[in-house]
């Protein structure tokens, strides 16, 4: 059984829809990375996880229970950290970490929790004075005080120096090893490579893409044409029977498999308007190519994805990823 | 369980609110001197025949509020403001036990303050006379009133603005109060006055612990702020 499981979560902030039919689930001893840009949905999924929020549509389970009705007898099994504070600010590291462990029955040995994050040397110093570093790893240490068997983190590593991100990585192994589920959060590509056995990529309250380290995900198989921007996407949905979607102007995005009837079937719509078709691509995409695409701040730069045009680039090749095309 | 938490957090509670020098000026330091300054120097028409007798029980209405109402209030404001309080729903330590530590800690101070200043009252030659059981229930009901009323502020108003107004409000109470002046040398404003918190507890105690007096309609405002604070509190409150 999952320990986390989310199930076409929606979740509304009045009008604005922050989640939106969001699926994805973990193991026990699995580290899970959601990772999207900023305003992606990353928050909102977790503190929902985390029983702040309630669901508007869909489902969460936590530990087989539902966080925002079950949200007290879930706290002594579920570690969190925060994307910031939550910390007393005149408060020591020390004093801190004794007066969570008097929240838990069975917590970590305070002492034991203090040298393994490090901060022996800062602990009769306030959180507000210690490092961002020292009070990520300290946020991370009453994470952990608990020995939850579920930890949410969100952006555990924004803002921390080299010192804090080696100790968020030896902690998030450590609880891994130890068959705990861990759900990160984070914007950094290049840290969520490190960290996680499996990425779920979401944009928009939706994932977009997900799957392990270096894999093809199987989900996205695609098709994309340029064309001049503008294109009545409305009426080719209809056409085609499925969501077509504008991204950069003039690029256009089909997501389901790039069977022959659907090429032929675009072309015939293009042909009908008098529409010259720019560029069309097929295939799958690499995670990395995906997350890249969506914080690309730039409309022209080409990108990576397998193309029918241009079967690889050297570029994606370079990253020795495992491609199978 | 519960307990090592709960007595964990009173003791955090506690060593904050005695960390904070702000608080400290606040709760002791500002009540003392007053508390010794219009005893010594004649300036005030307290209409008793020893200035100390009328200064003392406003005093203490005083220091009561300054805890329950301005200390709670800007100390739960700022945990709010910096995720602690969205981070401890997040423990087991759930919120009846963090708001009974909370409680316990401002009654645990208000001790403190009580031991000071009726000590330095005394010193001052104050004489009490009356029931010291009725005025610790006036106290009592006081706390609620005023925790109610701080803890409102808190979970409404963003940090800064609590702390503004929570000082504003002191200050005010601390002038139409019947903390230095009488409540009769008012005018007007005294009836505007009396059915404020700080005024029927200063009444309550100036009956209770001083002339003997009728303080009626202070004991029915005070239950009724009572009741109506952490109702208010209760249903307006933002956890974060």
């Amino acid at each position: 059984m999952p320990a986390v499981e989310v199930d076409r979560l929606v979740v509304r902030y009045g009008n604005l829809v922050a989640v939106d039919g969001l699926s994805f689930d973990a193991d026990p001893g699995e580290v899970v990375a959601l990772l999207g840009p900023n305003g992606a949905g990353k928050t909102t999924t977790v503190e929902t996880l985390e029983g702040f929020r309630r669901a508007d549509g869909g489902s969460v389970r936590v530990l087989d229970l539902d966080p925002w009705s079950d949200h007290t007898r879930l706290t002594a099994r579920v570690g969190v950290l925060l994307q910031r504070g939550g910390i007393y600010p005149i408060m020591n590291t020390e004093r801190a970490v004794r007066l969570f462990a008097a929240y838990y029955e069975n917590p970590l040995p305070a002492d034991e929790l203090i040298d393994l994050v490090g901060l022996r040397s800062v602990a009769r110093t306030p959180y507000k004075r210690l490092s961002g570093g020292e009070q990520q790893r300290l946020a991370l240490a009453l994470a952990i005080i608990g020995r939850p068997r579920v930890v949410f983190l969100d952006e555990p590593t924004a803002g921390v120096d080299p010192a804090g991100r080696i100790a968020v990585r030896n902690i998030v192994a450590g609880l891994r090893n130890d068959g705990v589920c861990v759900i990160i959060t984070s914007h950094e590509l290049d840290e969520v490579q490190r960290l996680a056995d499996r990425v779920v990529i979401i944009d928009h309250g939706r994932v977009v893409a997900a799957g392990r380290q270096g894999e093809i995900q199987g989900g996205s198989e695609e098709l994309r044409f340029a064309a001049q921007p503008g294109l009545e996407t409305g009426e080719l949905s209809v056409r085609l029977g499925t969501h077509v979607s504008e991204g950069p102007p003039g690029e256009y995005l089909i997501p389901v498999p790039p069977v022959p009837a659907l090429v032929a079937e675009l072309t015939a719509w293009l042909a009908e308007h008098d529409l010259q078709l720019g560029d069309l691509r097929a295939g799958r995409q690499r995670l990395e190519d995906v997350f890249l695409r969506l914080t690309a701040p730039v409309v022209d730069e080409p990108t990576d994805e397998v193309s029918a045009l241009a079967p690889s680039s050297s570029k994606q090749q370079g990253r020795g990823g495992t491609a199978r095309r | 369980m519960k307990h090592r938490a709960l007595r964990a957090q009173v003791g955090a509670e506690t060593r904050m609110t005695l960390q904070r020098g702000e608080t400290l000026l606040v709760t002791l330091g500002i009540p003392v001197v007053l508390l010794i300054f219009f005893t010594l120097v004649p300036v005030l028409p307290t209409g008793t025949r020893h200035r100390v007798d009328f200064l003392a029980p406003g005093i203490l209405a005083l220091a009561v509020m300054s805890t329950a109402m301005v200390s709670l209030g800007i100390a739960t404001a700022f945990e709010r403001s910096y995720g602690v309080l969205k981070r401890l729903g997040a423990t087991p330590l759930g919120r009846p036990v963090l708001l009974t530590a909370k409680i316990v800690s401002v009654i645990l101070v208000e001790i403190t303050q009580v031991v000071v200043l009726v000590g330095v009252a005394l010193a001052l030659g104050w004489r009490p006379h009356a029931s010291a059981g009725l005025a610790v229930i006036a106290v009592l009901l006081a706390t609620v009133a005023f925790a109610g009323v701080g803890l409102a502020m808190a979970g409404a108003l963003r940090a800064e603005v609590t702390l503004a107004v929570a000082n504003g409000v002191y200050v005010i109470l601390l002038l139409i109060g019947g903390v230095i002046f009488p409540l009769h040398e008012l005018g007007g404003l005294a009836r505007f006055a009396r059915l404020l918190p700080t005024a029927a507890l200063s009444d309550a105690l100036h009956a209770t612990l001083g002339s003997g007096s009728n303080a009626t309609e202070g004991w029915v405002v005070l239950a009724l702020w009572a009741v109506a604070a952490p109702v208010v509190a209760a249903v307006t409150f933002k956890w974060e």
